[in-house]
């Protein structure tokens, strides 16, 4: 029983939902949107400050919820500065698919392999689908503050 | 009585005479199911309560012998099925003390059942202005559906306090009824923490201003004796799948002045007099809130369900959940970092708990590889959640088949909650 529950909760994790990186409200924040986990009721907020040139100059968070969810959400914001809107998008959509398919294959990628290296720590919620949310949770919240909406929802 | 008494003096203890346990659970052919390699725990009651094989054979015979739209075929199934069909709704008029099966309006389910009152009594007497008391211990079905009628119809939503450990608080309630107050909608159990609302002394407080009251029982018919004449409830609400039986098939209470004062709620057949094209005439109630083909075999299963509980022994039943509450409550105690949500002095066999280590959601994933099931997360009643300063909670509910040895096995996996959390 531990073993699987070791391979969701790695050191990693526990360390990133302990100690969370960027978990603040900068200033010079320019996008922001809250996202919401219904199943829970977690909330999360993410901020993003986005130059002219469509660069993320920092990504930072807040809130309340559960290790995965909060790890998920430091380590996000720790992989999206230097990013453009549409790495960034990029990045949620295959570190999206290595959470749900079981296909998944990182050795076919050719661009953010190294992040999706680091992330894979978080794959484990594949075994435990109804904590998919939970590790999507603030990528789906950043994405909706690159688009300008101030709500988003996993459902 | 004495015999109650003395079940609930020993905590968990269900050796007794009046109550084998062992024998409930042999009924519920689920409770043999293994989860990742242990024996299913079911500790989530209050969110959907597994059934006997007695409701599912009931069903299955029904399906198989006498089965067919009911009201209308002169038919011999069609008569046979009617007369099931109408004996489930008799079989809960008799359970909850109804003074008729008239009374009855079967529905989809609660929510549907707390819907249906308001739309109904909003649109015959609700206009802007006028007030609706609620409690902070609310579900979000008898939240929301209010919430709606303030958009439609500009009323006032007020919202009866508790103290910090859930109690509910009888005079700051009394305090809120006055000249606008047009109807009090009220749980009597709090499915988060568990908390029994004093809803006899709520009624007594409401009717001596002639104010009609609501009560949300989706967490009490299944755990205690509900009269609810002796209560005087005009509307009383609660669920079949709660309370052993089918999901699909809820129940509406009212009392027959009450129900036939509102208009329908939805409009089709079996719940006409006569039409034409010019208008139609309506049938009383029951039949006029139960328009098209109703919930046919699930009404039954409803039926078989609470003959199920009854041939237990409602008070024998209390007995056993308020020992399992007692024993989960000091165990659960005993757990290093662990909180228990909730502790008010009258309580229903739920216990909330949160720990320091970790979020409800990691408990959660973490006793169901142990095969314990509990819900975790806001329990569909957030402003409640919001009251004591919380996002989630663990929850374990408990049923009739739950043993002392259930809320071993959960505080046994607790263990690894804290082996990994620290």
């Amino acid at each position: 029983m531990l073993d699987d529950l070791r391979e969701l909760y790695q050191e990693v994790i526990l360390d990133h939902g302990r100690s969370p990186r960027n978990h603040r409200h900068p200033e010079d924040a320019n996008r922001h949107a809250q996202g919401n986990n219904p199943i829970c009721g977690d909330t999360l907020s993410v901020y993003l400050a986005i130059g002219e040139d469509g660069v993320i100059r920092d990504a930072a968070f807040e809130g309340k919820g559960c290790a995965i969810s909060i790890a998920s959400a430091s380590m996000m914001t720790g992989m999206l500065k230097g990013k453009t809107e549409a790495q960034a998008r990029a990045l949620f959509e295959n570190f999206h698919d290595m959470c749900t398919n079981d296909d998944f294959d990182l050795d076919a990628l050719d661009d953010d392999a190294d992040d999706l290296d680091r992330l894979k720590v978080l794959s484990g919620v594949r075994q435990f689908p109804m904590r998919v949310k939970c590790a999507t949770l603030a990528w789906h919240t950043m994405s909706a503050a690159i688009t300008g909406e101030d709500k988003t929802s996993t459902e | 009585m004495s015999e109650a008494a003395n079940i609930e003096a020993i905590p968990g203890d269900n050796s007794t005479l009046a109550y084998d346990v062992a024998r409930v659970r042999a009924d519920f052919p689920i409770l043999t199911q293994e989860v990742f390699g242990h024996p299913l725990v079911y500790l989530d009651s209050a969110a959907s309560a597994q059934k006997p094989r007695q409701v599912i054979e009931a069903m299955d015979d029904a399906y198989q012998t006498h089965y067919s739209n009911v009201h209308r075929g002169v038919h011999r199934m069609s008569q046979l099925c009617t007369d099931a069909f109408e004996a489930g709704r008799e079989t809960v008029a008799r359970y909850i003390n109804a003074g008729s099966s008239d009374e009855i309006v079967f529905t989809r389910n609660a929510t549907e059942a707390l819907n249906l009152v308001a739309d109904c009594f909003g649109r015959a007497f609700l206009k802007a202005g006028d007030e609706v008391i609620i409690s902070t211990l609310e579900h979000h079905s008898n939240i929301v559906p209010w919430q709606l009628l303030r958009t439609r119809f500009g009323i006032d939503l007020k919202i009866a306090p508790i103290d910090d450990d859930g109690n509910f608080l009888l005079d700051e309630f009394e305090a809120l009824l006055g000249p606008k107050t047009r109807l009090v909608a009220m749980t009597h159990v709090s499915n988060a923490i568990g908390t029994i609302v004093p809803i006899k002394e709520v009624i007594a407080r409401a009717h001596a201003r002639d104010i009609p009251v609501l009560v949300d029982g989706s967490q009490s018919a299944q755990h205690m004796t509900v009269d609810v004449q002796d209560m005087d409830a005009d509307f009383y609400a609660f669920t079949g799948h709660k309370i052993y039986g089918p999901t699909g098939i809820g129940v509406l209470y009212g009392k027959s002045e009450r129900l036939n004062a509102l208009p329908p709620y939805q409009g089709g057949g079996e719940m006409i007099a006569s039409v034409t094209f010019e208008k139609s005439e309506f049938k009383d109630a029951p039949h006029r809130f139960e328009a098209g083909t109703p919930a046919i075999v699930e009404a039954i299963g409803l039926g078989a369900a609470i003959d199920y509980v009854e041939s237990l022994g409602r008070d024998n039943i209390a007995a056993h959940e308020s020992g399992i509450l007692a024993y989960a409550t000091q165990r659960l105690g005993e757990v290093p970092g662990l909180t228990v949500i909730g502790r008010a002095r009258d309580k229903a066999s739920i216990v909330s708990f949160v720990m320091e280590s970790a979020h409800a959601h990691d408990i959660g994933t973490i006793v169901d590889r142990a095969g314990v099931a509990v819900r975790t997360g806001h329990h569909c009643a957030q402003p409640l959640l919001q009251r004591l300063g919380l996002n989630a909670t663990a929850r374990a509910s408990f049923g009739i088949y739950n043993t002392r040895e259930d809320v071993d096995a959960l505080v046994e996996a607790l263990g690894a909650v804290t082996e990994i959390f620290g």
